[in-house]
């Protein structure tokens, strides 16, 4: 290596630092940090009759006077109001239920895969993966078809004599249900599949060895050695799934109110930009917890990476 | 081991027919001559010819397909910067916050992302006058930043598992950093970048929320379109339009498929 070979490789080495990190952090700091800051700035806002609606959180006043008026008012309204709080707590149990009903379908699937033979894995992947690929919006669309009170299911189920009259199943919280599994189980699935591949098979062998039974084996080494998938999967579907927006818009009902739902009525027919910035506020202060604890999966899963 | 295998196939099974059964329903009614969605009156394709005439809906599917190209080309370009910060610079400060900026997106739910980058715009153009007017900009912008984020889930598990002694030996010889890095390192991910595009590509496509917010007048993407006419009811003329989204999805998964499976050593 030559003599000028150092400072040089050096100097690039800095640039590369200075481009990889310092591009990303500048572009994730501007559109994705400060839109933060300017929502709490604006959850403590009044609204007003103005382009854009709401009132300045300061105003100088001459003599070098700053005035900054906090308002409360949107989270005073929040707590007042009872159908803010019904919807936190509803959001939260669909979330829970749907995150379930997602371990439960996915964990045996994602298994089935990855102890299916290694040249059936790739095809059996590409096909959980494939859905997820079409239009989100149109496979919520194709179950409005099926839960019809006309609609295929209905169909079905009195053709097998299970129900002598159409069910109204569309437009409740059933079929927020069944459509946020049907979107979400794809992300149960994949970290799921990828932590079940890397678990060691000589810990099973020896297990079998021993004289374990399949199913002792499975519970006492296979289950506990999946838990950050586990973790990892249930945080990709709870914390999006609790500010979701679509599936109750379109296939709940009136007993299936969510946040992501109120919030969008809030900011779109009432144009109430500062109550919808505190209802996003409080969500996200919601969501901070389960965040962390899939921040930390996350990090036990890259370290545990052979 | 065999017995206890049933069970589990079962509801392998019965998962595929969960994910797969609306798919299929919706291509096998695109094609029924009634507009009701349960009674099938005979083939046709008449729902077809109402789509490639419907102005609205090819206007709104051209923005979003411009849109989605855009974005995915700065996505990558900006996603692969941050997986190679992540891979290859080690523990410099700042590391666990990147870490976070990067995975936040993958889990913030729409809305809030969607009101949050639109409360900025507004704010931004009180202050700089920037920028004037909602649309193709802003929408774009709002893209990038998710998708900048997936791009660099998918490049930096490529990153993370590729051979480093092509590149030392390159080094050795005497090859810049720059030049390595073009003629060693972009080949050898480049399936990587071309998933990834394709994966920022489909989500900008996709999203429906975060453009209604940070839209503007005259600026109707194409889920917004379907969204309209999807709260009407249901409309045959949107089954065609999945058909036509699923043959193409397929299309392009088999030829990517193929094309990556010809490849010597996989």
């Amino acid at each position: 290596m030559s003599i000028g070979a150092g400072p040089q490789s050096q100097g690039s080495r800095r640039l590369s630092r200075l481009v990889n990190i310092g591009i990303p952090y500048v572009w994730l700091g501007v559109f994705f940090l400060l839109p933060f800051v300017i929502v709490l700035q604006i959850s403590v806002a009044e609204p007003a009759l103005a382009q854009p609606p709401y009132t300045a959180l300061w105003e100088w006043i001459d003599d070098g006077l700053l005035q900054i008026q906090i308002n409360l008012r949107n989270f005073m309204l929040i707590g007042e109001d009872d159908i803010y709080l019904a919807a936190f707590l509803n959001s939260l149990w669909v979330a829970l239920v749907c995150t379930l009903l997602c371990l439960l379908l996915g964990y045996p699937m994602a298994y089935a895969i990855a102890t299916a033979p290694e040249r059936w894995r790739v095809l059996l992947l590409m096909l959980i993966v494939l859905p997820f690929w079409t239009s989100f919006l149109i496979r919520v669309y194709a179950w409005i078809g099926i839960l019809n009170s006309g609609g295929l299911l209905n169909t079905f189920l009195l053709w097998l004599g299970v129900i002598d009259q159409p069910m109204q199943i569309l437009h409740t919280q059933t079929a927020v249900y069944i459509g946020i599994l049907y979107s979400y189980l794809p992300f149960m699935i994949l970290p799921l599949y990828a932590n079940l591949t890397r678990l060691d098979p000589t810990l099973l062998e020896a297990a079998e060895d021993l004289g374990c039974r399949p199913m002792r084996a499975f519970v006492e080494i296979t289950l506990p050695l999946s838990k950050p998938g586990i973790i990892a999967g249930s945080m990709l579907v709870f914390i999006p799934v609790v500010g979701e927006f679509v599936i109750p818009d379109l296939l709940g009902g009136p007993d299936s109110l969510m946040v992501g739902k109120l919030l969008w009525t809030e900011f779109f027919s009432n144009q109430d930009w500062p109550l919808a910035s505190a209802l996003a506020i409080l969500l996200l202060g919601l969501l901070v917890v389960p965040f962390v604890l899939m921040q930390r999966m996350q990090q036990t899963m890259d370290e545990t990476q052979p | 081991m065999k017995r206890r295998a049933w069970p589990l196939l079962g509801v392998l099974a019965f998962g595929y027919a969960f994910l797969y059964v609306p798919i299929l329903l919706l291509i096998f009614y695109s094609f029924n001559e009634s507009r009701l969605v349960t009674v099938w009156s005979g083939f046709s394709v008449k729902w077809y010819g109402e789509l490639l005439h419907n102005r609205q809906l090819l206007d709104a599917a051209w923005l979003s397909i411009r849109i989605a190209a855009t974005n995915a080309t700065v996505a990558v370009v900006l996603g692969t910067l941050a997986a190679n910060a992540l891979v290859r610079h080690g523990r410099f400060r700042g590391r666990t916050g990147l870490e976070l900026l990067l995975t936040a997106p993958l889990v913030m739910p729409d809305v809030i992302i969607g009101l949050s980058l639109l409360l900025l715009f507004v704010a931004l153009r009180e202050l700089i006058g920037w920028p004037d007017g909602r649309g193709f900009t802003t929408i774009t912008i709002a893209h990038i930043t998710f998708s900048m984020a997936y791009v660099a889930v998918v490049v930096r598990s490529r990153l993370g598992q590729m051979d480093a002694s092509l590149e030392e030996a390159a080094m050795d010889l005497g090859a810049r950093p720059l030049g390595v890095y073009r003629q060693i390192t972009l080949p050898l991910i480049a399936p990587a970048l071309l998933s990834g595009w394709l994966l920022a590509f489909t989500l900008s496509l996709d999203d429906l929320v975060i453009a209604s917010f940070v839209s503007g007048p005259g600026a109707t993407t194409l889920p917004m379109v379907v969204y309209s006419s999807v709260r009407m009811g249901v409309s045959p003329q949107i089954n065609a339009l999945a058909t036509l989204i699923v043959a193409v999805v397929t299309l392009a998964v088999v030829i990517a498929g193929i094309s990556l499976g010809r490849k010597p050593g996989r």
